[in-house]
């Protein structure tokens, strides 16, 4: 917590990603009819899940981790001397 | 009811939380050791109906991405060496291309029984010899009190770094050193092997790179990510080509393990380097119990001892799941556990710190 009080929170970073997130979510879910249907066709389809684990992983890693910043659970500022 | 494909399961909210639920443990794990979760995501979603290969090419396309955020995260503390990661990665594709197709002669000679007991010695032998010594190692150095001071390179780790083999050279930031690629090739090889097999390749890959190139834990652990991550895209480019990807299952197990790798990763800073052995030492040693306990179902099914009754199969099988999943959670405990003492005592210092300077 140290360092959260000199440091700004990445507050709305963390909102806008995280609603990006869970529209992402909502529409693998609420459209996996047709995702698994086309995701799956396999050959030149296989791209299709790959391409959206990268998208996935870009906005919900970068949610994720403003998440545990906003929390206040950050990096140790110096390893050495932590016990 | 959805109309999905034959291969896919319907998913409830229940099955959606355990997914999130276990890749959140899975990724906090990963986060530290730079492995891990795979032994329990892969037989979890199995449990659930999900045919075997789907379970494994879904698992594998929440690795990749999942190892990918981990690998920028732990960048970011100096962590990672990319060069070692993707050197070993590369080699590590062929071992698990390879490793796949000793899979596929086993089943079609011995069947689904004879693949079985060969994954479960496989994990027995490796877990026992590479998890035991790493286990033993962190002892020494937990009993010796030298756990505050930096790894030395070991003996063999030193041999290895003063072999020059003239236009094999590379010199890699992890180990401070030059290493002949023909000590990285059957390295990365074995890593991919193990992963085809047992699914964690991680458990060779990083004692691999401890104890024989010589890097320190903490980088080896982070490096790992990177071979995960060129691992994992590869393996998910030819299981999504069969059109075994299930996507749902993927990104459900994704969004917990993000959270997770996220402080996993975190954790590595507050903790001194020889825990990375002593939590990926404990796992590999449970785990080894884990499937030991079904080396005898698979022996009946082979008929090389006698039959087990219905009820003792149910009870090895339900017994060695649930010591996968406690290895996993006492990881995550221990990970968790360190991380929060490692911020008191940042927190203490910084308030004596105050303190000394008359700020409060």
């Amino acid at each position: 917590m140290a360092q959260s009080t000199t440091r700004k929170k990445p507050v709305g970073a963390m909102i806008v990603m995280g609603i990006i997130s869970i529209a992402l979510y909502a529409a693998l879910l609420l459209k996996q009819d047709w995702v698994n249907n086309t995701f799956a066709k396999g050959g030149w389809y296989a791209l299709l899940p790959i391409v959206a684990a990268f998208v996935f992983s870009y906005f919900h890693g970068t949610f994720t981790g403003h998440f545990w910043t906003v929390l206040g659970v950050e990096a140790a500022k110096k390893k050495k001397e932590v016990k | 009811m959805h109309d999905i494909m034959p291969n896919f399961i319907n998913l409830d909210a229940i099955t959606i939380l355990y997914l999130f639920g276990v890749g959140f443990v899975g990724g906090l794990v990963s986060g530290f050791i730079g492995s891990g979760g795979a032994f329990v995501l892969t037989p979890g979603m199995m449990s659930l109906g999900v045919p075997g290969l789907v379970a494994v090419a879904s698992n594998m396309c929440h690795k990749f991405p999942k190892a990918l955020v981990g690998s920028l995260k732990r960048a970011k503390y100096g962590q990672v060496d990319v060069k070692l990661g993707i050197v070993l990665g590369i080699s590590a594709e062929a071992g698990v291309l390879y490793g796949a197709q000793i899979q596929e002669n086993i089943k079609k000679a011995f069947g689904d029984a004879g693949s079985n007991l060969y994954v479960s010695v496989a994990f027995v032998v490796i877990l026992a010899t590479v998890g035991g010594f790493v286990l033993y190692d962190a002892w020494k150095t937990y009993k010796s009190g030298n756990s505050q001071t930096a790894e030395k390179t070991g003996k063999l780790a030193k041999w290895v770094q003063s072999i020059n083999i003239p236009g094999t050279m590379v010199y890699f930031k992890a180990l401070n050193a030059r290493v002949s690629i023909l000590f990285t090739i059957p390295l990365g090889f074995a890593t991919g092997m193990l992963a085809a097999t047992i699914a964690v390749g991680g458990f060779i890959g990083v004692p691999a790179m401890i104890y024989v190139l010589g890097a320190p834990s903490l980088m080896a652990s982070a490096t790992e990510l990177v071979i995960a991550f060129v691992m994992g895209l590869g393996g998910s480019l030819k299981y999504a080509m069969h059109g075994l990807v299930d996507i749902r299952l993927a990104m459900i197990i994704l969004a917990g393990s993000l959270f997770g790798i996220q402080l996993g990763a975190i954790g590595t800073t507050y903790v001194k380097p020889f825990m990375i052995k002593v939590v990926m030492g404990l796992i590999m040693v449970i785990v080894l119990f884990s499937r030991g306990l079904m080396v005898p179902v698979y022996l009946a099914q082979l008929g090389l001892i006698g039959k087990l009754s219905d009820g003792m199969v149910s009870l090895l099988k339900t017994t060695s799941f649930a010591i996968m999943i406690f290895a996993l959670l006492l990881g995550a405990f221990i990970v968790l556990r360190a991380m929060w003492q490692g911020r008191e005592a940042e927190r203490l210092r910084h308030a004596t710190g105050a303190l000394e300077h008359g700020e409060v």
